[in-house]
This record gives C-alpha cells, sequence and structure tokens, in this order.
C-alpha cells in the first residue's frame, strides 16, 4: 500500500511505547502532510537531542549537560538526596515542585527473578554520595511494590554506618482516594502509617 | 472448546507482556503452578493485586489445555502489603515466591507446599513465624520428592535425642552415635521433630535454615546448575543478624 520507505518509518514508530501500528501509521500520515511544519522540525529536533542529550555522571538524570542543571543549580537543598527508580519518576517529583533537594536514579529496581542484582544498578554511586559531608538525608521514593521495597531495604542496609538520616515515601490514602474504593493493602498500609493529627 | 478453571492461589512473580499486560506465575489451590496473562494487568488500578505474595481469586481460561491463557482475578488477602515495611517479612515473602516459582513443576498439584504457604504468609509478624518459612521449606523437599527422615536414628534406631542430620541420608541421627561424626553433620533443631519450643532460639532456626538450605541446594537447585536464591541467602544473613 505505502512504499517500503514509509512502511519502514511506521515500524520504527510502532515501537515507541503507547503506538501501536495503527496509530503509528496515523502519525506518520500526519507527518507526512506537515512536512514543512512537523516533520523537518522533528527531524531537527531529533538530531540536536541525539547529538546533546547526556546521562549526568552524577545522579543519573537525562539532560544536555554533564553534570546536569539539577546537580548545578546552586539554589537546590545539598543536604537532601531523592532516590528514583527512573528519570521518569524523577520528571514526576519535579512536576509536583515539593522536593528541592538533590536526586539519585538507581536505573531499576533489585529482582532476583529477572535477574537484576545490585551490580546492574546505580548503587556504588548512590553510597559515594552519601559519603559526603553535605549529605545529611537520603529519600528513597522507590515503587510501593515487592520489588520496590526490598531495593530500599537493601539500599538502608548498603548505607548503614553513614552519617545520613533515611527515610522513605510514606503510603497510604492518595489526595481524594475514598476508603470504600481503596483496595485492602492500601488501606492496611495507611493504618500502619497513621499519624498525629 | 475452551478449558476453564477457578481456583485460589498465591501470585508467585509478575513480568510485564507488551505495554498493557501481565504474565502472572501462580501457585494455585488445586491446579498448582500455573501461568498466564493477564489482559490490561499494568492499569492503575489493579496493579496493587498483581504483587508477589498476595491470594487472589483466578479464573483461568484457554482455547486448548496446551495453552498460555489468561487469568482474570479478584482480590482473597493482599498480603504484601502487610510486608512491604518490615525487611524480614519481605526477604521472606520474596523468598518463598522465588523458590516456589523456581522448583514446582507446572500444572501438577502440590496442595501442602501451597496450604504450607499459606499458613506462613497468614502468620508472617507473630512470633516464631521464622520457623514457619523452615517449615514450609522441609514441605517442599517433601513435596518434591526429597523428604527428610527425622522420625529415628539411621544409625541405632533409637527416637530419642535425635540432634544431627546426616548429609548423606536425609536421616536424623541420635547424640551418641553422631558425636564422633559431628563436624560433618548438620543440626537438627527441636522443632523440626515436632516439638514445640517457646520463645525459639535462633540458632534454631538457623540450623533449620542450613539444613533445609543445604537439601535444597543438593537436590533441588544443584541438578540444574542453580544455587539457592539470592533472596534467600539473604533470608539467612537478615536472621543471623
Amino acid at each position: 500500500m505505502a512504499g517500503p520507505d514509509i512502511e519502514a518509518l511506521i515500524r520504527q514508530l510502532a515501537k515507541l511505547p503507547g503506538l501501536g501500528p495503527r496509530s503509528a501509521r496515523r502519525a506518520v500520515l500526519d507527518l507526512i502532510k506537515k512536512k514543512e511544519s512537523l516533520m523537518v522540525p522533528l527531524i531537527q529536533s531529533m538530531e540536536r537531542a541525539v547529538e546533546s542529550v547526556k546521562i549526568c555522571s552524577t545522579c543519573g538524570n537525562f539532560d544536555g549537560q554533564d553534570p546536569c542543571a539539577l546537580c548545578l543549580d546552586p539554589k537546590r537543598d545539598r543536604s537532601v538526596i531523592c532516590v528514583v527508580e527512573d528519570v521518569a519518576d524523577l520528571w514526576a517529583l519535579e512536576r509536583s515542585v515539593s522536593f528541592r533537594g538533590l536526586y539519585h536514579v538507581t536505573g531499576g529496581l533489585l529482582s532476583p527473578l529477572d535477574g537484576v542484582g545490585p551490580d546492574d544498578l546505580n548503587i556504588s554511586g548512590l553510597v559515594a554520595r552519601a559519603g559526603a559531608d553535605e549529605v545529611k538525608e537520603i529519600v528513597f521514593a522507590l515503587s510501593a511494590t515487592v520489588d520496590g521495597q526490598s531495593t530500599v531495604h537493601y539500599l538502608a542496609d548498603r548505607l548503614d554506618g553513614t552519617h545520613v538520616a533515611l527515610s522513605g515515601l510514606a503510603h497510604g490514602v492518595p489526595v481524594g482516594g475514598e476508603l470504600d474504593y481503596l483496595d485492602d493493602g492500601t488501606l492496611s498500609a495507611a493504618m500502619k502509617a497513621r499519624r498525629p493529627v | 472448546m475452551a478449558v476453564e478453571w477457578t481456583d485460589l492461589g498465591l501470585v508467585l512473580s509478575v513480568r510485564k507482556h507488551g505495554e498493557y499486560d501481565l504474565i502472572l506465575h501462580v501457585l494455585t489451590q488445586q491446579h498448582g503452578h500455573y501461568a498466564g496473562v493477564v489482559k490490561g494487568g499494568i492499569g492503575r488500578r489493579t496493579r496493587g493485586l498483581y504483587q508477589p505474595g498476595n491470594r487472589l481469586q483466578f479464573r483461568w481460561r484457554a482455547r486448548l489445555e496446551d495453552h498460555l491463557g489468561t487469568f482474570v482475578c479478584e482480590p482473597d488477602r493482599m498480603f504484601a502489603a502487610a510486608a512491604l515495611h518490615d525487611r524480614l517479612m519481605l526477604t521472606a515473602l520474596s523468598t518463598l515466591c522465588a523458590s516456589a516459582e523456581a522448583v514446582l513443576p507446572e500444572r501438577e498439584a502440590h496442595p501442602l507446599a501451597y496450604h504450607q504457604a499459606c499458613h506462613l504468609l497468614e502468620n508472617l509478624g507473630d512470633p516464631n513465624w521464622v520457623s514457619d518459612y523452615v517449615l514450609w521449606e522441609m514441605h517442599l523437599l517433601n513435596e518434591l520428592g526429597f523428604g527428610l527422615d527425622l522420625t529415628s536414628c539411621a544409625s541405632t534406631g533409637v527416637t530419642e535425642e535425635l540432634i544431627y542430620v546426616s548429609p548423606k541420608s536425609g536421616r536424623a541421627v541420635c547424640r551418641k552415635a553422631g558425636e564422633p561424626y559431628r563436624t560433618k553433620l548438620l543440626s537438627l533443631p527441636a522443632f523440626l521433630k515436632g516439638e514445640y519450643i517457646k520463645p525459639l532460639n535462633k540458632d534454631d532456626v538457623i540450623f533449620g535454615l542450613d539444613l533445609t538450605g543445604f537439601f535444597l541446594e543438593r537436590y533441588v537447585y544443584g541438578p540444574h546448575g542453580k544455587s539457592l536464591p539470592s533472596a534467600r541467602q539473604r533470608l539467612r544473613a537478615l536472621v543471623a543478624g
């Protein structure tokens, strides 16, 4: 139906998250129709990104410079490091504007079943950063899953003996959540993490 | 004609399948270790269900018996959430799930292993729950055909003062017969002989873990070129403190 170049483009786009063959086909059609206003700028942006985007050697974030802008920002609180699994989690926390410290991206979670061990994650970098005098607290913002919390416990053990305080995100009732609709596990976690009012 | 069954079971492992689906391995009461796809399992509302250790009601359906099949699940008990905050309980839960998935053959009923696993998960955090973990591994060895005989001494036949286990035969050995070989024998804690001791000695639990770990490694993991799961090694280290 379409030429080989277009089919190749559709196949490439269909590999992206959120896109299947149908939606990739629609996207390609739109790109071709708006070649000058959409396709060419997209190609230029992608070429620039390929050239410039680096992984921050300090925290693991993606940025155009190494160290990244977050690590270099003098306004950020350098005494607190928030540990996240993925850059997407870092971006989510940044969107919330709730944290003004530094980050550390582990690049995944420990998972014995999938063969992911401590050596596969960016853990040694975290241990080295925790040794700096200016760091006072490390916040673990990892998933509330078996793998996520196993990783938290492992990291806490690795950081045992350092001078930093360790903390983790609370688990419980989400903002706007009604108790009647919550699952038993979340309710039980919320009850355990209750606090004085 | 489609094949379909409904059963209670424990989630053993969860893996992503494409963008939206999951592949679950579960240990069910009547059907044993089964795998299946959960359509849309990555959705935000149901993601919490599919955590290792949770007990769910599964409806498994496939066009042919040999197919992977699909699961539709309803929650029963969320054991994982209760264990998340305690490293020892979480490690025990992870070890139980990893071991069951690794060693129990698929599509073969193992009701004793299932019931002992449920018993352990229901009592996580109770006094002496770690000894229940050791008992679960004893049941696992039994289910796999490598059960230990702890009823009488392999050498003299006596049934008293059984404090060792022979690493060769997997049978109990009494104090007198075992004394000359005690460095080569494994220690047999009293709770494995059905003697109820309260509170349990930490050393007894470690002896129990070493005993079951030795035979699991020799008979179950070793022949496949594997060693005990890393979570199991971590559990032993945590118990040892």
